[in-house]
């Protein structure tokens, strides 16, 4: 018997060594990411909470492909594009190469023309950024970048995909837009409302309303405009406290519509909801809750760590991504890296996915998801509500695609 | 717009005014004895919020909203003894100055102790429902008292808003503030000894009262205020470390449009501004409206348009302080004041 074994094992092991001797030159490298985002003010809670799950799902999926060891660094740019710009030489100055950043489409455009610049001129210390949230389609389109890579879903897709399920619910007819004043709330109302033109010609928008973002610490005039509208339905791309406030004031007022949102799921928002909504909340996101597939277990292990929720799932993403690329490139340098993203094709948490060559714009698929009480099914509990994001249409990613108008500049 | 929009508007509105002006009268009196605008006054709001938060989590919100104010004002009256006071006699700018570094020093302070996340401070169970809901039928209102009656769900052309009882509860204890105050300082002996100390400090301290206690006891019980708006503000919206500067700003602008130094003013410029912001959010406006009835032609490719379809709702957040660059220019005492420039 043991010699059966010797037999057996003696080539396994070699074959072993042979695979991480050779293909994995990269092995065993640390890689510091910068963490850019903003870790103080209003949107600190949204901040901390993706921090720590980066460096939660690197360690998790730990050893990944490439055999590398992720660290995270975190910046604190306090969600101003020009703090974005220090943190990143910051970041720089440390030797950092990887650049994460999400939370506002300022900061990333600021990030995005910055990390071009730097490479142009610093030929050899090459940056390379990874965008997980920030959903401005200029940032794939006229001002498309090599260095540039989106994990997230843009705005024309999320709407896209939340049009297509808006147009078959029969109670959707006066439609509220309210978003934060840059942008991206800007490009919220504009694409919704030329969706829902194609599809749904009978839906009325009944107000279009721009806040300042972060600013606005009392909603009530708001709400109280939504509600003299008549609207039965609101549109909203707001995240972290504009949204959990939003929704405060609807419910103390018992605003009776419901709510269209993007990041619904951001901290501090489901504890909001738990208190009650007048009527449904639905979210388009990559991900829910009861998602089939390696989210649930991290899902649950992360709540066990922190007593919070893993809502960003792109870091999934982010992480397998660098991991695979990496690995096939056989090095962390991010000239090679960024050359094996493109049209990298690899399996994260929902399935697989793409990174467009074209753009640098993530394929993936998307879900329009319903806020309601966890069951048998569903049993996660969000905040620790008792209620969930539960699954009510699925958009394939060959839907949810949207055309490019990006003239991706290589470096020779 | 309906009826129902005008009266829950400017229920909001005066929500919004009288928690300014609790913070604004604290503010307006310490300037008035003074001379000296407190810059940290914001500061000792947020830390009523925080020290109030802090109190809930151990022994409930009734005791925090009784204790965070003293608390404060203690702290508030302890920075006049020993800092403000000393460098009193270099004169406004250093007063100025040493205020302006408090209110930094209060905010890495909250960061430290508190974190740099907003905290769960929120209204007693008692006080999180709906007071009355306004019952708005087509051509007829009507009122009904805690949650919404049956009529509201379900039946078309009914809208039904609520108002939050935690807001009148905020609104009722500015109202009860103001009065109490207002007969401090009108009908009680040391209400009697502050105006004198207000006006004619010399002559007070001749006849024997102490008046640097007296400038302390304000100072005190201005922040005593603040802190008392603070606990109110943090519960009704949200206790983080940006609530200071989110309200600093503007309760400057109440007291130049007020007056400084002017407990009326005060009053009518925190209304005043309360309500322009509750109705300036809520209207679509715009200057193109006015071009219209004008008869100006103005289509998408005339000169500045982007400027002109900017809505009054999207310019809200800075009518206080065009309000405030407008009543510097036209009447540099402000609405009440007394002092000239």
């Amino acid at each position: 018997m043991k010699f059966t074994h010797r037999l057996f094992g003696l080539p396994i092991a070699a074959s072993l060594a042979l695979v991480s001797g050779v293909a994995f030159a990269q092995a065993g490298q640390t890689v510091k990411v910068a963490f850019i985002d903003p870790l103080s003010g209003p949107f600190a809670n949204v901040g901390q909470n993706i921090l720590k799950s980066w460096q939660f799902v690197a360690d998790k999926l730990s050893p990944n492909a490439a055999g590398v060891k992720f660290q995270f660094v975190p910046f604190d740019n306090k969600g101003s594009p020009q703090e974005s710009l220090n943190a990143l030489k910051a970041a720089i100055d440390q030797g950092i190469r990887y650049v994460v950043q999400g939370n506002g489409s300022g900061a990333a455009a600021a990030i995005e023309g910055a990390v071009a610049k730097y490479n142009e001129r610093n030929p050899g210390k090459e940056v390379l950024y990874v965008n997980y949230a920030a959903v401005d389609p200029s940032l794939t389109n006229e001002h498309c970048n090599y260095w540039h890579f989106r994990i997230d879903a843009d705005t024309t897709m999320k709407m896209e995909a939340l049009t297509s399920f808006m147009k078959d619910q029969p109670d959707v007819h006066k439609v509220y837009i309210i978003g934060q004043n840059y942008s991206h709330g800007q490009q919220v109302s504009r694409y919704f409302k030329e969706d829902i033109k194609r599809k749904r010609p009978d839906v009325q928008i009944v107000g279009d309303d721009l806040h300042p973002i972060g600013q606005v610490k009392d909603f009530a005039p708001y709400v109280a405009k939504i509600k003299a509208s008549g609207a039965d339905s609101v549109v909203t791309g707001n995240w972290g406290q504009d949204l959990t406030l939003l929704i405060k004031a609807a419910h103390d007022a018992g605003l009776n519509a419901n709510f269209y949102t993007y990041y619904a799921s951001t901290s501090g928002v489901p504890t909001a909801m738990a208190q009650g909504v007048g009527g449904k909340v639905r979210m388009v996101a990559y991900a829910y809750n009861s998602l089939p597939g390696p989210s649930i277990k991290i899902q649950d292990e992360f709540k066990k760590k922190f007593n919070d929720d893993w809502y960003t799932t792109a870091t999934y993403t982010g992480v397998v991504m660098l991991a695979d690329a990496m690995a096939k490139a056989k090095s962390t340098d991010p000239v090679k890296v960024a050359a094996a993203l493109e049209g990298l094709h690899f399996k994260s948490f929902n399935g697989e996915v793409e990174m467009r060559k074209s753009d640098h714009q993530l394929q993936q698929s998307l879900y329009i998801s319903e806020w309601r009480k966890a069951d048998a099914k569903n049993p996660y509990s969000v905040e620790n509500t008792g209620y969930n994001f539960q699954k009510v249409k699925e958009i394939p990613a060959y839907v949810a695609s949207t055309p490019t108008s990006c003239q991706m500049k290589r470096p020779s | 717009m309906d009826v129902s929009y005008y009266l829950i508007s400017l229920l909001n509105g005066l929500s919004v005014g009288l928690l300014l002006f609790m913070l604004a009268s604290g503010l307006t009196l310490i300037f008035s004895m003074m001379g000296v605008l407190n810059f940290a006054h914001a500061s000792f709001y947020m830390l009523g919020a925080y020290v109030a938060y802090t109190i809930s989590a151990v022994i409930g919100f009734w005791w925090a909203l009784l204790l965070a104010p003293p608390i404060v004002g203690a702290l508030g009256a302890a920075f006049e003894r020993y800092a403000l006071r000393r460098v009193h006699k270099f004169g406004h700018v250093p007063e100025l100055l040493i205020t302006f570094g408090l209110s930094y020093i209060v905010l890495e302070v909250v960061g430290l102790v508190w974190g740099r996340q907003s905290v769960n401070f929120r209204p007693p169970e008692s006080l999180r429902g709906p007071l009355f809901t306004i019952i708005d039928h087509v051509g007829s209102l009507g009122f009904a008292w805690g949650e919404p009656p049956a009529e509201c769900k379900g039946v078309a052309n009914v809208i039904c808003t609520q108002f939050p009882s935690f807001r009148a509860f905020g609104m009722g204890i500015a109202m009860l503030m103001l009065v109490s105050l207002w007969l401090l300082l009108t009908r009680t002996r040391i209400g009697l000894v502050i105006q004198a100390a207000l006006t004619h400090p010399q002559m007070a301290e001749s006849l024997g009262h102490n008046v640097p206690r007296v400038l302390m006891l304000v100072f005190g019980g201005g922040t005593a205020l603040a802190a008392l708006a603070g606990v109110i503000g943090g519960a009704l919206r949200v206790t983080e470390p940006s609530m200071a500067q989110a309200v600093g700003a503007v309760v400057f602008a109440v007291i130049v449009i007020g007056g400084m130094g002017s407990l009326a003013g005060a009053f009518v410029a925190s209304v005043l501004l309360g309500v322009l912001d509750s109705f300036a959010v809520g209207s679509d406006q715009s200057l193109l409206d006015l071009f219209r009835v004008l008869h100006m032609a103005v289509t998408p490719e005339s000169f500045g348009y982007a400027l002109w379809s900017v809505k009054i709702s999207q310019v809200a957040a800075i009518l206080p302080y065009l309000l405030l660059v407008l009543i510097l220019i036209f009447r540099p005492k402000g609405l009440f004041g007394t002092r000239e420039g």
